[in-house]
């Protein structure tokens, strides 16, 4: 038996090891996706069967017999024991978001190979181990939220700076998906009015959850998703309606608007009216969609048309700017490894686990499925010609106002495209024009239509299948910024009613609206510099977005670390300072090229000032609509300097503390003591 | 029939818990099987009380 098992993993590994050989020497021709899909499931297989399995021996000793909070604590409500299937189904939901969609789309434009292995090597090595470290931690601590153990763990100072980096973070998390919207729905009828609608169709499953049939979510759930379907088709008619149709097609700037206006009236609103609503036709829009992108590329297996690597690894890609080193792993965050998920590893997540050894499934193995997720995100962009691709990701600046000036400047690139393949996709996909789509959403989901419509047959569906992906996009979207501008909230609540008592009561409409407002204000600052840039936002606003998620990922890995330091396993801290080393090299030569370069393009203090000479010479550069935009883009090219120097000054801050802490446990000085919770044993019949 | 109504409970059930919708009937079996004396909150507060613990925190959320 044990013979056989030896063999069998051997061939997984070879397997693994063959497609990826595959997919890094083969050049001039087309490779499979299935190669890719091979690759990434073998090694999620070996980084399960052997690694998350050290993890839950050795690091932690998990214990099945040890009583986890949810039977200690058991009260029916936060604290459930549940079926480890379904805490994997629910923290699947939690964790998957636009993230692992968005920012493989992106780094598409350095080939494809870059991202497959940072994808899999990164999750295998860094995102899963963070996950299931995390949760294992929090699971021993009564599930402990990741900044109550960053206080208790390393010292009040890393706590501290820990609460105002997350709050920073959330505010630039949601200003670029606010932006990845506004691209999407930019001049876009049949996509506004879509996404529009589901707002009305939330209140209506609000109101019945509430009165009609009160707390029957799956009733209202089912009502909900049919009413998607009728929105999709209620945007296709406005669509072909003139006078209807340019009534929905909005600017940038409204748009950016109403999502702000949408952003304020979720925090104020009661959740069960819309947010709560939301979010349950999110979650199974999710896991459907994330479902049927499987099906259609296992049904499809397209070829990957993009190269292995193009010449945009040395940091002059339209679709960002900066090379391959260190910006594919700050572009790719989500699906790697992403901090954020150890808020939800440490919050909801561990006070459902029935057993400890369920961290392993749940912690690794959600986050594998995640990254799998961001695997099939790449092979939709990879799937799409180059030309295609950079007709969608590139900015205006890069590719000019129309089909034929973006050809040109995309034949420069050495990619192939005509103007009337790029006006022929605009109509198949009911679109007036696909050019400079900017945010990686539009293009995932062209990317998708492309395969569904090949799955499924016949290209007349395709303009409902692109329409389809892009709502589903906007609605997870939208549920993480109305979710998250509520959860900021309530953290500068928490700040501010130090200095002010009455501003921190949660129940209090003055306070309520006040700190709504401000939250609002400060995502939506970034949103509308992002909406003005010329150079698409996204540009300057994701990569910002990805050093703040990672910087996230090397506060819970100091956590995780010093959690492990001081349990006396100090012999396996690597497996949480590998990923953390390597975090901190990729953010911090990140964050000092986006704060020092003297490339304009690349530095935000050098676009800051070639933005103050063109401004001094009375000229306006490229793109640029007037005086008062471009005084704004200086001030804004500041301001994001600030926010990224923020980031890692707290990083660093963070870092050395934990450091002094890690110190004083391995000189001797300080002994060892673990926080863990006391061995309890565990009455074997709960659950179900 | 009985096994495919008792299949479909069990299926919403799950349904519900994935999505993180508040579970009442388990909550109910709580409070009768560790609480027998108290009285337990009604469907309506206790739809309002899972729903205030689910947003006004962060970590229920993420990109």
């Amino acid at each position: 038996m044990r013979v056989l098992s030896a063999v069998g993993w051997s061939l997984v590994a070879l397997a693994g090891a063959g497609a990826l050989g595959v997919l890094a020497l083969r050049r001039g021709e087309n490779v499979s996706a299935a190669w890719l899909l091979v690759a990434a499931l073998c090694t999620y297989a070996i980084g399960y069967r052997f690694y998350s399995a050290f993890l839950a021996a050795k690091v932690f000793a998990l214990d099945d017999a040890r009583a986890t909070p949810s039977e200690r604590l058991s009260d029916g409500r936060d604290y459930v024991p549940t079926n480890r299937w379904i805490v994997f189904g629910h923290h699947f939901a939690a964790i998957a978001g636009p993230g692992p969609l968005v920012g493989p789309t992106l780094a598409a434009q350095f080939g494809y190979l870059p991202g497959v292995l940072w994808i899999v090597i990164g999750v295998v090595l860094g995102g899963a181990v963070q996950d299931m470290v995390v949760l294992c931690a929090s699971i021993r601590r009564d599930g402990k939220s990741l900044g109550q153990m960053a206080k208790e763990e390393i010292g009040p100072v890393a706590g501290f700076t820990a609460l105002v980096a997350v709050l920073g973070i959330m505010v630039v998390l949601i200003a670029v998906l606010g932006l990845v919207v506004v691209n999407a729905l930019k001049s876009s009828p049949w996509g506004t009015v879509t996404i529009g609608l589901t707002i009305p169709i939330a209140l209506v499953m609000g109101l019945y959850m509430r009165w009609v049939r009160p707390g029957r979510v799956l009733e209202a759930s089912a009502i909900g998703l049919i009413l998607l379907v009728v929105a999709l088709y209620a945007g296709r008619w406005v669509a072909q309606q003139p006078g209807l149709a340019s009534t929905f097609t909005l600017s940038g700037k409204t748009l950016a608007i109403l999502v702000m206006a949408y952003g304020f009236a979720a925090s104020v609103l009661p959740v069960w009216l819309l947010l709560a609503p939301r979010d349950y036709l999110s979650a199974f829009v999710k896991i459907g969609v994330v479902l049927a992108l499987a099906v259609g590329i296992l049904v499809a297996l397209p070829p990957l048309q993009m190269p292995a690597l193009t010449q945009f690894t040395d940091g002059s890609g339209p679709v960002f700017a900066g090379a391959l080193f260190p910006f594919a792993f700050i572009t790719i965050a989500c699906g790697s490894i992403s901090g954020f998920h150890a808020l939800i590893a440490s919050g909801t997540t561990p006070k459902l686990l029935e057993r400890e050894s369920d961290a392993r499934m749940i912690g690794y193995g959600a986050m594998l499925m995640e990254s799998f997720v961001a695997v099939m995100a790449l092979i939709a962009a990879c799937a799409l010609t180059p030309g295609v691709y950079f007709a969608i990701n590139a900015p205006v600046a890069a590719l000019g106002p129309t089909v034929q000036t973006a050809a040109e400047a995309i034949a420069k690139w050495g990619f192939v495209v005509t103007p009337t393949e790029l006006e022929l996709l605009a109509r198949q996909v009911g679109e007036t024009s696909l050019l400079s789509r900017t945010g990686g959403a539009p293009s995932l989901a062209v990317g998708m239509a492309h395969l569904f419509s090949q799955s499924l047959g016949g290209s007349s569906a395709m303009a409902l299948w692109y329409h389809f992906a892009i709502m589903f996009e906007a609605l997870f979207i939208l549920t993480t910024l109305d979710a998250g501008t509520r959860v900021g909230r309530f953290m500068l609540q928490d700040l501010g009613r130090h200095a002010w008592p009455a501003f921190g009561r949660t129940n209090w409409m003055p306070a309520v609206v006040l700190s709504s407002a401000l939250t609002v204000a400060m995502w939506g600052h970034f949103l509308w510099q992002g909406v003005i840039d010329p150079l698409g936002g996204i540009n300057s606003l994701w990569p910002l977005f990805g050093i703040a998620n990672q910087l996230l990922a090397a506060v819970a890995l100091c956590v995780a670390t010093t959690v492990i330091i001081k349990m006396g396993k100090a012999r396996y801290a690597w497996t949480t300072m590998l990923p953390l080393a390597w975090l901190i090299i990729v953010t911090m030569s990140a964050g000092a090229t986006k704060l020092f370069s003297s490339q304009p393009r690349l530095g935000f203090l050098a676009q800051a000032h070639a933005l103050q000479a063109a401004r001094a010479a009375g000229t306006l550069p490229p793109g640029v609509k007037s005086a008062g935009d471009l005084t704004q883009m200086i001030a804004n090219n500041y301001l994001d300097a600030a926010v990224a120097a923020f980031f890692l000054l707290s990083v660093i801050v963070i870092l050395l503390d934990s450091a002094r802490e890690w110190w004083a446990v391995l000189s001797g000085s300080k002994t060892p003591r673990s926080t863990e919770v006391p061995f309890q044993p565990r009455a074997f019949a709960a659950g179900d | 029939m009985a096994p495919l109504v008792s299949f479909a409970r069990r299926a919403a059930s799950v349904l519900r818990r994935v999505i993180g919708a508040p579970d009442y009937e388990r909550y109910l079996a709580h409070v009768a099987h560790a609480h027998p004396r108290a009285i337990p909150l009604s469907r309506e507060e206790f739809a309002r009380d899972a729903l205030s613990r689910r947003y006004d925190r962060p970590g229920s959320r993420c990109c």
